[in-house]
Formats: C-alpha cells, structure tokens, sequence
C-alpha cells in the first residue's frame, strides 16, 4: 500500500507524539500525495499501521474536505467564492473556470482532466479573487488570466 | 513605525541574517531567566492574542500548572481560516524564525517539552517554508536536546491540517492533532488542566507567539507603550474587498479604520472613489458596520467593542456603495454551514435554516416575516453550542439585518411584487 519509502517517512512520524494515534493525519497526507486519494483499502491498511479501526480511519478521512474518498480529475481547480474573492469579482472566474474546464463547479469534466471545485476562504484575500491549482495559488485573477492559466493545462 | 512583525529586511526568513539582526538574542536572555520572570514579563506588556478573542497572553501562560507530574504541551495555531484573514501566511514567508523564537520562549516560560504548530492544509508550501526553519533551528541548536547548553529541551513540530475552519476552534485543534476529527470539546476542563492527550496544554495565535521575542528584547515597558494601552503593540491588519491596495499592513493598534482604507500607505481608497457601504472590521464573524459610522473608529479591541463590533483577527473587509449585502450575508450563512462540524443541534440545524432563508432573500423569494425569522434563529443559536462556531454564524445576521434592514425589506417587496 504505502511504498517503502513512505512507510518509513510514515513509522518515523510516531516518535512525534505520545500516542501513534496522532499521526493518523500527516499519514493520510503521505497516502494521498502518493495515490492522488484514499481508497477503502488504503484506509484499512493506515487503521493497522497507527491501531485505530478502519471506521475512525473513514470518519477522519470524511470530516476533512482535503482528503478525498474518490478519484480527482487530473488537475484539481478550486476556485474561492467567499467574501473577499466575491467582492473582487470570483463569478467571472468560476465563469472562466467552468468555460475551460469545460464542467460545472463541483463536478469533473468528461475526458477526466478537471475536477472543478467551489472552495472556502483560502487566506489570500489580499490576491482576490484568486483559484488553486493543487497546491498552487494564482492570486490577483482577471477571467482572461484565469483562462489563460488553465487554458495551458490542457 | 518601524516595522518590527514584518520588517522590511532582505531574506529574513533566513536564519543567518535573522541572526545578523539580532535574532535568537531574546532565547539566550530567557534562558539565564527564572521561567515566572518570563511570564510575568509578558504579563506586563499586555500583549493580547492575535487569534481573535484577544486574551492577555501573560495571564493564559500563568494559568499552566507549575511542575512536571505531566508533560505540557504548547498547540500554536496557525490554522488561519477565518474569511478575510490572510496575516499568519505573511510571518511563514517572511518572519518564521521569530514566531519560533516566541515558542521557544513560551516552552521555556510553562516547562513545555513538545510544541505543535498547527497550520491549514491549504497552505502546503508554507508549511515547508516552516520545516525549513525549523530543521535550520535545530542544526543551530536552538531547539532540542539541552537547548544552548540551558539543560532546557523541547521539540517542534508542524502539524498539518485538512481542510476544516473548525480545527481553528483551540479543543478541535487539539482533537486534530490526537488523529481525530476537529469536534470541540466541552469546557471545562480548559487546556491548562486537560488539553492535549489529557496534559496541561496552551493555545496560543501564530501572531502572538511572534510577538513575544519583542517583548523580552525591548522589555515589556517599551512594548506596553505601542498603540492603545489597553491593547498594545504591532498588529497585522489584512484589508481585502473594495479598495485599491489589498495587503497585510503592519501598524501599532489603534489606527483609524477610515485611515486603513483611505491612506496611501495602506489600502489607498475605494476603487473609482466610491462611497463605503459596509466594512466587517475583523473577519466574517465579526459584526459588520455601515460606512457612514466610521468616524473616530479604531483598530483595537475597546474601540471596535464601542463601536458594536470586535477586533477579531484584524481582517477589514471593505464594501462599496454597489455591494450587494442580501448576497454577502448569504455568502456568509453558507460558509458558517458548511463549516459547522454538526456536534451541536442549534448550529448544525440552524446554519442550514439560516443559509435556505438567505438564498431565498437573494432569489427574491422571502416573505415579510422571514427579516424577523433570520435574527430569531441567530438568537438561538447564539450561546447554546459547545464552541463559538455558533457565535460565529450568529453575529453576521444579526448585525446585517439590525444596521442593512432596508436592503432586506427591499427583496421582500421585490419578492411580493414578483409574486403579484
């Protein structure tokens, strides 16, 4: 499941905390940046590795909106619609988003390349309105940068 | 002022030219300190928390027990997930190794041996910005075993989050730090007696913590006497929304609110010079106030309490006369649902009443008796939940509707014109 070398980043965690319980998170952090998701299987084989039952595992993995139960598209573009984004203009970008991608905010396009997501406030209102691709933030959006930018992932 | 949180000095994130500045100074003069010496110390300065609910730092670190019949544990949090607020990804970049140097000398103050720095999953690059100070404080031996030869040692460690505004709440960070999911915890027992894993453990804002080295290199006199007494020192003000320069603006407390927005060297004015409408002084949760109430309004906490509001986390949200405040309220209303962890009924039902409510206002379909409606189930949700989330979604109804009735009213008569 884990390969060789993240189950040893992962068993090195524990010397962290004073419970293994604890590195259930930076755990399924490891799994998901090795998969792109967390599987059923996945889950069960972390419950073993840090000793908590697989439903706690699927509880934790269920409250987090980062760790995704089902496969992505690709690219994941999440686009922040809260206040300060909303105020600078983020319809334009979703817009933009959804023209490219060529699917619906909350859903993945067709050719699996796009899951498009809605996300909540991201801590970069100073750049607003603004969209991550992964883990990058591209701040200080026009719709045509926006489409620029994802218009060259493709 | 001189810029002492976010100073303007080329590659201060590195731990070399930290040092050329004077960085770690405040450890080596806390380490030949009695630790009470430290507390009192930052009692004095009346530094204040920088995460929102603006508590005297000095007196929560006294609050930890003395002696070592458990570990104690420090949880920094730097969740940062409060809409509007954007100051703690400034300090990763910019200043991590003060914000380390503060938890060093927190560690030391309270006898603490293992600090968790809690930072939203979102920010992943930031938080290897922090592994990598920290990895160069530990090669330096600023943290560790027998820290500078102190016979003091602590670890720190990041910890990261996975998407839940929640986990900003102090007890659910400690629940995601044990691998559980971010549920508050009912207080008491507070964190100075069962926190982390059962064991005395502190809370304390990234900002905060940042703070503190200034306070044992300046004293606490020097500290105590930047911005308003009550509420001393450098803060980070993030002003997003309708104005030309959104940013993170270092100030000493106490600067205007009509200054922040209007002034050159913060947010340079309204685009087109439009009328402000609206600012939420603190975050989404602060109470909103009307543009026109601003005069002699400051950013501090007595003076955001007068003016019917608070301070928060310093995110100024700035609102144009064209702002649309039925569609920003219900913007609001679906974030605070969408956050709520669903532990207590009058949050976890209410935020969802509260966001079907204003999608009807926004669509035009709301009836009269739904304006009073909203603010009744603010009012019950309001105090009757295990953490403040509740609050939280309560605070912006309640102050739109009370200070923005007439833009209620008018989808109302929309809404029955629409229907006729």
């Amino acid at each position: 499941m884990l390969n060789k070398e993240n189950l040893d980043k992962a068993t090195a965690l524990f010397a962290r905390y004073p419970e293994k319980k604890a590195a259930l998170l930076p755990i399924l952090w490891i799994a998901q940046e090795q998969e792109g998701w967390i599987s059923t299987d996945m889950m069960k084989y972390i419950g073993d590795l840090v000793g908590v039952p697989y439903a706690h595992v699927m509880g934790v993995v269920t409250f987090y909106t980062m760790f995704n139960d089902k496969k992505l598209g690709r690219h994941h573009i999440e686009v922040c619609t809260n206040v300060s984004c909303l105020l600078r203009g983020s319809d334009k970008i979703v817009a933009a988003a959804e023209k490219v991608c060529g699917t619906k905010l909350g859903s993945t396009s067709a050719d699996g390349k796009f899951t498009l997501s809605e996300v909540e406030c991201m801590g970069a209102c100073g750049g607003a309105p603004m969209l991550a691709i992964g883990e990058e933030y591209h701040e200080h959006l026009t719709a045509e940068k926006a489409e620029q930018i994802l218009t060259s992932l493709k | 002022m001189e810029k002492y949180i976010l100073p303007e000095i080329p590659n201060y994130h590195q731990i070399d030219v930290y040092e050329q500045h004077g960085g770690y100074a405040a450890l080596k003069k806390v380490l030949q300190m009695k630790p009470d010496e430290v507390i009192d110390e930052v009692k004095k300065s009346s530094l204040r928390g920088r995460g929102g609910a603006c508590f005297p730092t000095g007196l929560k670190w006294s609050f930890m027990p003395k002696g070592n019949e458990k570990p104690k544990y420090l949880a920094v949090n730097g969740d940062e997930s409060e809409p509007g607020t954007f100051k703690d990804r400034q300090i990763f970049e910019q200043n991590p190794h003060m914000m380390i140097e503060g938890i060093l000398i927190g560690c030391y103050a309270m006898g603490i041996t293992a600090a968790y720095i809690y930072i939203r999953g979102e920010y992943g690059k930031w938080i290897r910005m922090v592994d990598k100070a920290l990895a160069d404080a530990y090669a330096k031996g600023y943290i560790g075993q027998n820290i500078l030869g102190s016979g003091f040692s602590t670890n720190i460690y990041t910890h990261k989050g996975a998407g839940a505004y929640i986990c900003g709440e102090e007890s659910a960070l400690m629940n995601s730090v044990e691998g559980d999911r971010g549920y508050p915890r009912i207080k008491p027992p507070f964190p100075a007696q069962k926190g982390l894993w059962s064991s005395p453990t502190t809370i304390n804002n990234v900002e905060t913590m940042t703070n503190v080295p200034l306070i044992i290199n300046k004293g606490a006199e020097w500290y105590s006497k930047i911005g308003v007494a009550k509420h001393p020192g450098p803060i980070l003000v993030g002003i997003s929304g309708h104005v030309n320069k959104p940013g993170v603006y270092e100030i000493p407390t106490g600067v205007s609110l009509l200054s922040l927005i209007n002034d050159p060297q913060y947010g340079g004015g309204v685009p087109g010079n439009k009328r402000i409408k609206a600012v939420i002084p603190g975050g989404s949760s602060t109470m909103v106030l009307r543009g026109e109430n601003l005069e002699g309004v400051n950013m501090d906490a007595d003076s955001l309490k007068a003016a019917g509001s608070s301070v928060g986390t310093a995110g100024l949200m700035v609102m144009d006369e064209d702002t649309d405040m039925v569609r920003v309220l219900a913007r609001i209303a679906h974030f605070y649902h969408h956050e709520s962890c669903g532990q207590c009924t009058p949050c976890r039902e209410g935020t969802g009443w509260l966001e079907k409510m204003l999608h009807r206002f926004e669509h035009n379909e709301a009836r009269q008796e739904d304006v009073d409606m909203l603010v009744n189930v603010a009012n019950q949700i309001e105090g009757n939940t295990i953490c403040a989330l509740g609050d939280a979604a309560a605070w912006p109804v309640q102050s739109f509707v009370k200070r923005f009735r007439e833009e209620f009213e008018k989808r109302v008569r929309t809404a029955e014109h629409s229907a006729a």
